[in-house]
């Protein structure tokens, strides 16, 4: 028998339509949840939106913007356990943010401080990942060193649609689903990796879809409902934590550029981001929340001040820890220096070739 | 004491290892049931079952990658590359990612992990199973990379890879792995790593080598100390990252003269950096220039050139004659 290309249907999941109607049954979510998931995401936007701002004033270094992917960030980790641990690419920082890692660390980060990619002591978020794909090894990895120690953890790597090419989330998928490791694969297909579209990633009409060769659960979401992302993301995690690894496909759109080195109106099609805009994450929940009678106007204006003003906040520790110093890049290399590290080291320190 | 092969030794280390701390998990192809191509693993997964002694899929990213996750979770792991020519597929993993992790996490994240392979060449392999690439290592900051010449610095080099607290690359001459056996004691004892082995003091000039070509380099020197009077020091690196500068430096200040051996290609080989090195900080003390006797910058070549290709005792001759015509 052939097994044709993309025979296999894959039905995205929703629970709310585009307008912010509930469609389907109404999932296991009382209103604090509802409320804590809306929050999340306005503080994930305004983050966002003011480190693009701060690294267009030469304030902060390259960042890469997430508007668009609220939901999908904010509904996933918000299912998250506190032992969990979450692998993430460079344009999660909704995700880490609902998982612990506090704003003024992304900040540090991005102003490229050397102790930047350090999370707080008990924050299980690893540090934000370059390599395109090399964080689904990891997470494999730890989730192995749970199922050893016998942990209820699972570890999840965060990628997007660009990721899903390269080997290393290939032999990951690979790898647990053989070793039936504790590990969910959360996908952002946000339809561009830089300037490629996603129809030229893969000839697979879904990305979930991938699951079936690894022998693992594969579940297509659509990532701009915050309420189905969280629901599928609630199953996923329950289902790995009994050894039953799961690949998440959440359809998004990357509202804004791919890094604030880069310009999306070179590759994108006329009307695209106008079809996406009317698809937005927050605007769909909040016309939810607004018709359910627990959110309004005077809420709304009062929630993106108080993001604001905490993303100030954050904003005005980074600004004022001291920079990093060239002598400290010794430091973090062995666990003890080489002598020609302690020598390079020391030619700084007393020759003052560099302060 | 008992008299071992290398790979005797490697294979007794990795038991003890895995005895002593239940952290320490060995996965790579065909290491279980098989024992691994060179039976390294021989027996393991019998004694600690398939939870501890893993056969991975054919995947060496993953297997470097898995083990990155592994060991920044609190295991040990002590992943198998079949042959060394392979880990080209896994050097993401290990120069950016298990070489790195501890910088860019700010020191909170560390990678303890080991990666062994056999490597050097001798034993008519086929292509990419023999080739030397230590040195692309040596070039990666975080790695350290660990090579025995015998099996007792088998054992006691292995033992301290495992519990070291930074990655290391574990290279195992596989022309020695059963090349000779000797008495290596059974209790429990550790080699520094980052620290050369002195394996015969001389006056007359220095030979820096390690890993394959250190029994070569010891019959060479025997041979010309007895036909033509002299007194060679030879130095066997153990490590290459971090180098022990002090013991090569002393050494060369002594005798003036040296020539460096190895069997991985010479352009940007471990050889330049050991002669650089010499040049910065011990040239007045030298009176000859140095000499490089390595593979040629060529790829490893097929089996029926691979003797003259690799450093001989013709080569080394030549390479100690010219370093003492001056």
């Amino acid at each position: 028998m052939w097994l044709e290309p993309n025979e296999t249907i894959v039905n995205k999941v929703q629970v709310l339509d585009e307008t912010g109607k509930l469609i389907g049954s109404h999932p296991d979510v009382n209103d604090d949840e509802l409320l804590a998931l809306y929050k999340w995401m306005v503080q994930a936007r305004t983050f966002d939106q003011r480190a693009l701002k701060l690294q267009r004033q030469g304030r902060i270094g390259t960042y890469a913007p997430m508007i668009g992917q609220e939901a999908a960030q904010v509904g996933s980790a918000f299912a998250l356990k506190k032992q969990d641990w979450i692998y993430p690419s460079y344009r999660e920082v909704g995700a880490c943010l609902v998982h612990g890692v506090s704003m003024e660390n992304f900040f540090l980060y991005t102003m490229g401080h050397i102790k930047g990619g350090t999370s707080a002591q008990g924050t299980n978020v690893f540090p934000v990942q370059i390599i395109i794909g090399a964080q689904c090894l990891h997470a494999v990895g730890s989730a192995w060193a749970s199922k050893y120690k016998d942990e209820s953890s699972v570890s999840v790597a965060y990628i997007g649609d660009g990721g899903t090419s390269q080997g290393d989330f290939h032999e990951a998928l690979n790898f647990a689903g053989v070793y039936k490791l504790p590990t969910v694969f959360f996908v952002q297909n946000n339809q561009w990796a830089i300037s490629v579209p996603r129809s030229k990633q893969t000839a697979s009409a879904t990305i979930a879809q991938k699951a079936a060769a690894y022998g693992i659960t594969g579940i297509q979401v659509d990532g701009n409902d915050v309420l189905a992302v969280y629901s599928t993301m609630k199953e996923a995690l329950r289902r790995a934590r009994e050894g039953k690894p799961v690949l998440v496909e959440a359809v998004t759109y990357r509202q804004g550029p791919h890094t604030t080195a880069d310009d999306p109106t070179k590759y994108r099609q006329n009307g695209e981001l106008e079809q996406w805009l009317a698809k937005d994450p927050l605007k769909r929940m909040k016309a939810f929340l607004i018709e359910r009678g627990i959110w309004n106007e005077e809420l709304e204006q009062v929630e993106f001040e108080t993001a604001n003003d905490k993303v100030t906040k954050a904003f005005e520790i980074a600004a004022s820890t001291p920079s990093s110093k060239t002598v400290e890049v010794f430091d973090f290399v062995y666990e003890q220096k080489p002598s020609q590290l302690a020598e390079q080291q020391n030619s700084i320190q007393v020759e003052g070739v560099v302060k | 004491m008992t008299a071992m092969t290398m790979i005797e030794a490697i294979n007794f280390t990795l038991k003890k290892e895995m005895e002593r701390d239940q952290n320490v998990i060995c996965l790579g192809e065909d290491i279980g049931k098989n024992g691994g191509v060179f039976r390294a693993t021989d027996g393991l997964q019998e004694l600690f079952g398939e939870n501890r002694v893993v056969d991975t899929p054919i995947a060496e990213s993953a297997i470097v990658g898995a083990a990155v996750g592994m060991a920044t979770r609190g295991l040990r792991p002590v992943a198998e590359i079949q042959f060394l020519g392979f880990i080209y597929e896994a050097m993401d993993q290990m120069a950016a990612q298990a070489s790195r992790i501890r910088f860019r996490s700010g020191g909170t994240i560390t990678a303890p992990m080991v990666v062994r392979a056999p490597f050097g060449g001798g034993v008519r392999t086929p292509e990419l199973h023999s080739d030397s690439l230590e040195g692309l290592f040596l070039h990666s900051p975080g790695m350290k990379v660990v090579m025995p010449s015998s099996a007792y610095d088998a054992k006691g080099l292995l033992a301290s890879a495992i519990r070291d607290n930074d990655p290391v690359l574990f290279l195992e001459p596989m022309k020695l792995y059963r090349a000779f056996k000797e008495e290596v004691p059974e209790e429990d004892y550790l080699l520094g790593i980052g620290k050369a082995n002195i394996l015969k003091e001389g006056e007359d000039l220095t030979i820096i080598t390690y890993g394959p070509t250190v029994p070569l380099v010891k019959n060479v020197v025997a041979e010309i100390e007895k036909t033509q009077g002299l007194s060679i020091e030879i130095i066997d690196l153990r490590t290459i990252s971090p180098l022990d500068e002090e013991t090569i430096l002393s050494s060369v200040q002594k005798t003036g003269r040296a020539v460096i051996v190895h069997e991985a290609v010479k352009a940007g080989g471990p050889g330049a950096e050991i002669s650089a090195l010499i040049n910065e900080k011990a040239l007045f003390h030298l009176t000859a220039p140095i000499i490089r006797v390595t593979g040629f910058d060529t790829p490893y070549p097929v089996p029926s050139v691979e003797d003259d290709w690799l450093p001989n005792a013709t080569r080394i001759g030549q390479g100690i004659r010219e370093v003492l015509s001056h």
